[in-house]
């Protein structure tokens, strides 16, 4: 390795990969619930930013963590945006449930 | 030795955090999990050297964006019992998906190696003798300058994107609507009688300035339209 850093770069990879898998597998098992899948795409993103993080220190480059920033920026963005229409949506139809979208099936 | 006891320490309570971000019963229990990861990740930051990320880490995601998520889980009055139906149904799918995914990745954790020119690939090789945060600082504001105002626009289109969805003109006040005013004629509001000299005002019928309902006020209270009488007993008490 480059860099330096106390800790190996593949047990960063692992944790973020089993982060990862977490995320997906709570879009999965709350099926019904916006904001829960939004707290999982949530997940997802910090195992990315974690990935990003660890191959930064590890190659001793600094772009890895102006990517990560800017990942942090995007996915806040998301967040403010999926609240806002999860809000919007619960004020039109009462519910939050993900099966009752289906005002655009024509 | 220590940094690696730390790091299986925050590994495992944010991995614990992050399975009960997804398995919660309620979402506000959720959302505080969710708190315990993003603190237990900003830790693992820490160690892997990147302490201005593990700030804004904290500072962004702890401070703002997991505090709205608790604002819009409290103040949706959702029945989440109900949400949380076909758990059972979904669950082998998911696990199926997730552990594919996982022993995806971890084929790949175990297989890949750093290409011997990598060094000479890196884009910003970090400063030696400066800080993390001041390292960031040099390149993000010289090299990085576009990328960085290209971030200041996503973050002012979702501000303008959040408030425009969220925004509600209720009407409850009596605007001032220029066009219609302009718009008015003399005898849209005034009506000019003969009246009968030494008459007097008698017989009931002094006459009184028309009166014309502005329209607009009370029609719609809520303005974006209707089929939400369910949630009308929750707008109850703004509706002064």
């Amino acid at each position: 390795m480059i860099g330096s850093m106390p800790v190996g770069v593949g047990h960063f990879l692992v944790v973020s990969a089993i982060l990862l898998m977490l995320g997906v597998f709570g879009i999965f098992l709350n099926r019904k619930n916006v904001i829960v899948i939004l707290m999982s795409v949530e997940l997802i993103l910090l195992a990315v930013n974690l990935n990003l993080v660890a191959f930064a220190a590890a190659l001793g480059d600094l772009a890895g963590q102006v990517m990560a920033m800017f990942v942090l920026t995007v996915a806040a963005a998301e967040a403010a945006i999926g609240l806002a229409i999860v809000v919007v949506y619960f004020r039109n139809r009462g519910s939050i449930q993900v099966e009752d979208v289906n005002l655009m099936k024509g | 030795m220590a940094p690696t006891f730390f790091f299986y320490l925050f590994s495992i309570v944010l991995v614990l955090c992050a399975a009960m971000v997804v398995s919660a019963r309620n979402p506000v229990h959720s959302v505080l999990f969710l708190i315990g990861a993003f603190f237990n990740a900003a830790a693992l930051f820490l160690i892997a050297g990147a302490e201005f990320l593990a700030f804004i880490l904290v500072i962004v995601y702890v401070g703002a964006v997991a505090v709205l998520f608790l604002f819009v889980v409290m103040m949706l009055d959702v029945d989440f019992e109900q949400l949380r139906g076909g758990v059972q149904r979904y669950m082998p799918v998911g696990i199926a998906v997730g552990v594919l995914l996982l022993a995806e990745l971890i084929f790949v954790i175990a297989g890949w190696h750093v290409h011997p020119g990598a060094a000479q690939l890196r884009f910003a090789p970090a400063p030696a003798g400066v800080s993390n945060t001041v390292a960031l600082g040099q390149i993000i504001y010289t090299k990085y300058i576009l990328l960085f105002q290209a971030a200041g626009l996503v973050l002012l289109v979702a501000m303008i994107g959040a408030i425009v969805l969220t925004l509600r003109d209720r009407r409850s006040s009596r605007h001032q609507r220029i066009a219609v005013q302009n718009a008015r004629m003399p005898g849209d509001t005034m009506e000019l009688l003969d009246v009968v000299l030494g008459a007097g005002v008698g017989a009931g019928d002094i006459r009184r300035p028309k009166v014309t309902e502005p329209d607009g006020i009370g029609d719609d209270p809520h303005g974006h339209g209707g089929g939400h009488h369910k949630a009308e007993a929750h707008h109850a008490p703004e509706g002064r």
